[in-house]
């Protein structure tokens, strides 16, 4: 709950009840009951369950993708078929190479949600948590996590990735890792400002100064009452930058620095059909299409939980 | 060899097209006859990019700053547009025994400068370029003259962290085979037979230079005075990461007579810009095309579109310490490789024709060029053949059935599009894995190479410096040769090539490197792919535009409307 | 206020300090020798790189690299890159360039994200919601090159509304096209930050306050909703103008803007270390700098955030 800053200072507010509701929830087991409220509420919202079968669909599609198609994408790519039309099994054409298109996004889509996935999990992880903790102690921590974001900003990401995939361990092995590892290593400032700035929004609002006078302490309050209501930059950040994930790792694998050619992905895809696009611009769509519905599955996902898990909206 | 590794991928082009259109639609040449004459004042802008060096010629290796020097200099011969070597400042030269030779330089012309051009001009730019402490890239040209291992001396050295290093100990300052004679003779004497000399005397490393730019090479290297066709338009004409504005040297007497007022290069970082440019009269040429503008060129540009061949090629090397590819097994291995990758229809669909399949390791843009070469069915694809002998040789020693099969390329050269192709041939043809190994790096490519650490194949590409046979052989595949960098060698072919270098006449010479080429076909230490060609696309407001026998255009003859 | 700022600026010493050795040692890990590079698939003599590599500082150990670096730097002196151009000369030709570039991009992300996620906002559901997001998604989802090149070919040469490539004469006017495209990632984070701001702002008790005691819809929304909405957006794009200025790799080459991202990306490539750290030090100096700019922001947006604890 935010005060104006122009303080108008109305009466009724003070004595409504349902703050003194909220506090009792809290007091009792705080943050269970705020993930378990909005479960509850997240179970019974269209968009949720929308969303949630979407991206079931798109797990499983990764998991087995035998299930969807027959044909092996990555032998029997024949330039004669180069650019061709849909035919009988094929739904889609082919690629300029000759691939089945339908075939290599079905088998793409593996390597691209991983990649997607793991990469805004461990940002959100380190760039939540350095944020957070910038934000909301401010003084040495903040200087010095805000500057070590700094020095990691201004990497530009192509010295990044070229020096990461030269480590021993990551030379001989390059896959689903190492562009995660790139991307999050280079990644993390952007969550952890955004955190930080949302974070110090709301750590001297009226509710967080209550809950510490009231005893929580300061790692409590922040866990319990001031990230919560700083979820709405974190979410939408989280949800966008899953589909830059995939798209970036397109990039680094085109210029040598991704996974090796032979790992389909839906960015491999996109990036290969460079060379057609002023002939069959067709075959950038596909891909481009299925790395779509999966941003739009999670940003549908990211705006339910963000209304479910809204402290405001919940008083209603 | 002007490199690029840009214009390598992307401009690399074909032959073949040519044969099937006629010369390139409505190439420069065909309707040059209507707008010969044009507006001889007005200034063309032509494609380029920034130059890796300063202008001096010995120093520019690379396509950019090369075409620039091209234009600047007028050396001893130059090449004709088929490739001929023809006497340009030289009067003569002659030689009794290929070694040792008398060349006469003509008299009375001048740098821009007003400075006489004499053989004194040419004697201190060699020396200048040959002493390795100059640094200048083309150095190694003047390795042939006797007394060249003297200026590029070196002595090793250990630095501060106490690791050897190597620094230049020239034990000379001029090469002692180079004497100057008088104002008009010049007499090499070479450290051993070479027919073939005279024929690089038209490189940019034996350009001649006025002696302001001996003093301050670094100055001069700014804004270069030559003699050739054109001369920087004023001080400072070289606008970094932007332009070098060239006008018409007016007292040019030469082959070369410029038919336009001068040649702007604009700088782009990527292809693709240039050609919308083109494409909306903003530039009138450019010679580099984006990849994917390769099939539409022709139907973008219906009249004013070149595809033409040049001596230059695309190959796959096999290195020659990959256990796999050495012995018998090895090499029918080799062998199952190249008839494994169906040329015919790589370039058609990758290259929409802009390149031509290959028939022997040099090119059909040079004289004593040969398509029959004993033992070049090789290069045929026969999928059925190809499986067969990969299968005797899995017999002999059998390939891990968990071995992918790696094909590096740089990325920044277009490269992708046929690796892919190729990989996809040997995995569907005989049944391997196979894939592209990408490196954003051309140094780590290269680091590679010449550590003799290759996991598997390399693309490479070579563009002749000057027109011979041997140029495509000897730096390549010579025992130790500087870019034999995947090993190869064998003491038979190196015979050959020595007694083609010694023969008296260029046709017996030539037979020595055919007879070479007989030896590669055996033993395969690379797969000929394709041959090159130059594109280029020119807007209405130009015409005569073509290319010479090493893809660069002749920006002078080309004329504005 | 004022001691705030300059320790702020104070603090730029050990980050300066820390980014270029940083990436000194990065590009000195590179793999592949630059100076054989140089000379494509032909090796020059041994000597000549031996030469070469002498000239550059190449032959010392990374510590003596760097310390003649820093020594340099503090004599105001750059040293010259591989093409023996002055690395100082090169910094006052990019910079400038890619400056107004990324003001343009930032002004265009900034004023149409924050005004279409506004009333996305405001709408929420509604078909401009709906329009908006399959627009971020479209965005997202269709990389640079290929909306860089349709918009180049569209708007450039067959409508003919602006000069398809900018080259040497650069012009606030011929950048929009090139400022437009690298924007557009950021415009949707923008654009879906800000919404999720006003969305969220819209329930928070003030509003219903503020219109509860008859302030005027518009009223509402522009002095409470959209200035509380505005601190994650302002954050965003104080950290996207790192991107914008150091990333615009591809669309500075689909454009040929001979910007900062050409030139770093070609020196990376090159393993030109001094090249690559003059132009990340600068980079440097306009994230803190931005930072900065964006944490000032944050109080006066709200003024409960003070400056210190």
């Amino acid at each position: 709950m935010k005060t104006n800053r122009k303080a108008e200072h109305f009466v009724a507010p003070v004595e409504e009840t349902p703050l003194l509701a909220t506090d009792a929830v809290k007091t009792d087991e705080a943050p269970l009951s705020l993930w378990a409220d909005a479960w509850r509420k997240l179970r019974r919202r269209p968009l949720f369950i929308i969303s949630a079968v979407m991206i079931a669909l798109i797990v499983i599609v990764a998991v087995f993708p035998g299930l969807f198609t027959q044909v092996e994408p990555d032998n029997g790519c024949v330039l004669a078929n180069s650019n061709g039309a849909p035919t009988e099994g094929h739904p889609l054409g082919f690629t300029f190479q000759g691939c089945d298109i339908y075939s290599r996004i079905i088998h793409g889509t593996q390597a691209s949600l991983m990649v997607g996935v793991f990469s805004v999990i461990s940002v959100l992880i380190i760039g939540v948590t350095l944020g957070a903790l910038a934000g909301f102690f401010g003084g040495w921590v903040d200087t010095v996590i805000a500057r070590l974001g700094d020095i990691f900003f201004a990497l530009p990401i192509i010295l990044g990735a070229l020096v990461i995939t030269q480590l021993p361990l990551l030379r001989e092995n390059r896959g689903v890792g190492t562009v995660v590892l790139v991307l999050v290593v280079l990644g993390w400032p952007q969550m952890a400002r955004i955190t930080r700035g949302a974070v110090i929004e709301v750590r001297n609002a009226d509710f967080v100064t209550a809950a510490r006078s009231l005893g929580v302490s300061r790692v409590g309050s922040l866990v319990s009452h001031v990230l919560p209501n700083a979820l709405a930059p974190i979410i939408v950040l989280a949800t966008m930058e899953l589909g830059v994930f995939i798209v970036a790792e397109a990039t680094l694998s085109f210029l040598g620095i991704g996974m090796p050619g032979s790992v389909m992905s839906w960015g491999n895809d996109i990036s290969a059909a460079q060379a057609s696009i002023r002939t069959n611009p067709a075959v950038l769509l596909y891909p481009a299409a299925a790395l779509s519905i999966t941003v739009l599955s999670f940003i549908m996902l990211g705006d339910a939980l963000r209304d479910a898990l809204d402290p405001k909206s919940r008083q209603r | 060899m002007r490199f690029s590794r840009t214009s390598k991928a992307l401009g690399m082009v074909a032959i073949a097209a040519l044969a099937l259109t006629g010369c390139g639609a409505g190439g420069g040449t065909s309707n040059g006859a209507d707008q010969a004459a044009g507006d001889p004042n007005k200034v063309i802008t032509a494609y380029s990019n920034e130059p890796q060096n300063p202008l001096m010629p010995a120093n520019t290796g690379e396509v950019y700053g090369g075409r620039v020097v091209e234009l600047l200099f007028e050396g001893l011969t130059s090449y004709d547009p088929s490739g001929k070597s023809v006497n340009a400042l030289a009067e003569s030269i002659e030689s009794p025994d290929g070694q040792n030779y008398t060349i006469k330089v003509k008299t009375g012309t001048k740098f821009t400068n007003g400075e006489e051009v004499t053989a004194k001009s040419f004697v201190d730019a060699w020396n200048f370029a040959a002493l390795s402490t100059n640094a200048q890239g083309n150095s190694s040209f003047f390795e042939s003259i006797e007394g060249y291992d003297a200026v590029s001396a070196t002595k090793t050295q250990k630095g501060a962290d106490g690791k050897e290093t190597d620094v230049p100990a020239p034990t000379a300052q001029t090469l002692s085979g180079l004497v100057l004679k008088d104002d008009t003779t010049i007499e090499v004497k070479l450290a051993q037979p070479e027919a073939d000399w005279p024929l690089r005397l038209g490189y940019s490393a034996f350009m001649p230079l006025p002696a302001e730019a001996i003093k301050d090479p670094k100055k001069y290297g700014e804004n270069p005075v030559g003699n050739g066709p054109y001369k920087m338009e004023k001080e400072g004409a070289w606008q970094h990461d932007s332009q070098i504005a060239l006008v018409k040297n007016p007292d040019y007497k030469g082959a070369r007579e410029a038919k336009n007022g001068g040649v702007t290069f604009k700088f782009y970082t990527d292809p693709a810009p240039a050609y919308t440019d083109v494409q909306g009269n903003n530039l009138d040429v450019t010679d580099v095309l984006p990849t994917n503008a390769l099939t539409t060129f022709t139907s973008d540009f219906p009249e004013n579109n070149l595809n033409k061949p040049y001596a230059g090629n695309s190959t796959l090397n096999i290195p020659g310490y990959l256990p796999e590819f050495t012995g018998e097994a090895g090499q029918l291995r080799r062998q199952a490789l190249s008839m494994a990758i169906n040329r015919d229809e790589i370039t058609k669909v990758i290259f929409s024709g802009t390149r031509i399949p290959a028939k022997d390791f040099t090119s059909p843009a040079i004289d004593g060029y040969n398509e029959n070469v004993a033992g070049s069915e090789v290069l045929k694809f026969d999928a059925a053949k190809a499986k067969e002998l990969w299968a005797k040789a899995d017999a002999i020693t059998p390939w891990p059935a968990d071995k992918t099969l790696q094909l590096a390329y740089n990325t920044d050269g277009g490269n992708k599009e046929w690796i892919d192709a190729v990989a996809n041939n040997f995995k569907n043809n005989l049944g391997i894995k196979a894939e592209g190994q990408p490196f954003a790096k051309f140094a780590e490519i290269l680091e590679l190479r010449s550590s003799k650490e290759l996991p598997g194949l390399t693309r490479a590409g070579w563009q002749a410096d000057y027109p011979s046979l041997y140029n495509f052989l000897g730096p390549l595949l010579k025992t130790g040769a500087s870019a034999n960098y995947e090993g190869y060698s064998n003491p038979e072919f190196d015979k050959l090539l020595n007694e083609g270098l010694g023969a008296q006449s260029t046709e017996d010479a030539n037979k020595k490197f055919t007879q070479a080429q007989e030896i590669l076909f055996k033993d395969l230490p690379n797969l000929p792919l394709w041959y090159n060609a130059r594109q280029a696309v020119w807007s209405q407001n130009v015409s005569n535009v073509d290319s010479g026998w090493n893809g660069v255009l002749q920006y002078w003859a080309i004329t504005a409307k | 206020m004022i001691q705030f700022i300059l320790r702020r600026l104070l603090q730029v010493i050990p980050v300066f300090l820390g980014t270029t050795l940083l990436v000194y040692f990065m590009v000195f890990a590179l793999p592949g020798d630059p100076i054989r590079a140089l000379f494509g698939d032909r090796p020059p003599s041994e000597a000549v790189i031996a030469q070469l590599r002498q000239q550059y500082n190449l032959d010392e150990p990374f510590w003596v690299q760097y310390g003649l670096f820093l020594k340099n730097l503090f004599t105001f002196n750059l040293g010259v890159d591989f093409t023996g151009q002055p690395i100082a000369d090169t910094l006052a030709r990019v910079f400038p360039v890619t400056a107004m570039l990324a003001i343009e991009a930032l002004i265009i992300q900034g004023v149409f994200g924050i005004a279409f996620g506004l009333v996305a906002g405001l709408r929420k559901g509604g078909i401009f919601d709906s329009s908006v997001l399959v627009l971020s998604l479209v965005v997202i989802a269709i990389p640079t090159f290929v909306l860089g090149f349709a918009l180049q070919l569209l708007i450039g040469v067959q409508l003919g509304w602006a000069k398809p490539t900018v080259g040497s004469n650069v012009t606030w006017g011929s950048l929009i096209l090139p400022a437009v495209v690298l924007g557009m990632v950021s415009f949707a984070y923008v654009l879906r930050l800000t919404r999720a701001s006003v969305i969220e702002n819209m329930n928070a008790d003030y509003v219903r306050t503020a219109t509860a005691k008859g302030l005027a819809r518009r009223q509402v929304v522009t002095t409470h909703v959209l200035r509380n909405s505005l601190i994650p957006v302002i954050t965003y794009l104080g950290a996207s103008l790192g991107a914008l200025m150091g990333g615009a790799i591809v669309t500075e080459a689909i454009f040929n803007v001979p910007g900062v991202g050409q030139k770093l990306y070609q020196a990376i490539l090159r393993s030109e270390g001094p090249t690559v750290v003059a132009i990340v030090s600068v980079l440097v100096l306009v994230f803190v700098l931005a930072n900065l700019l964006v944490d000032l922001l944050y109080a006066w947006l709200d003024p409960r955030i003070r400056y210190e604890n």
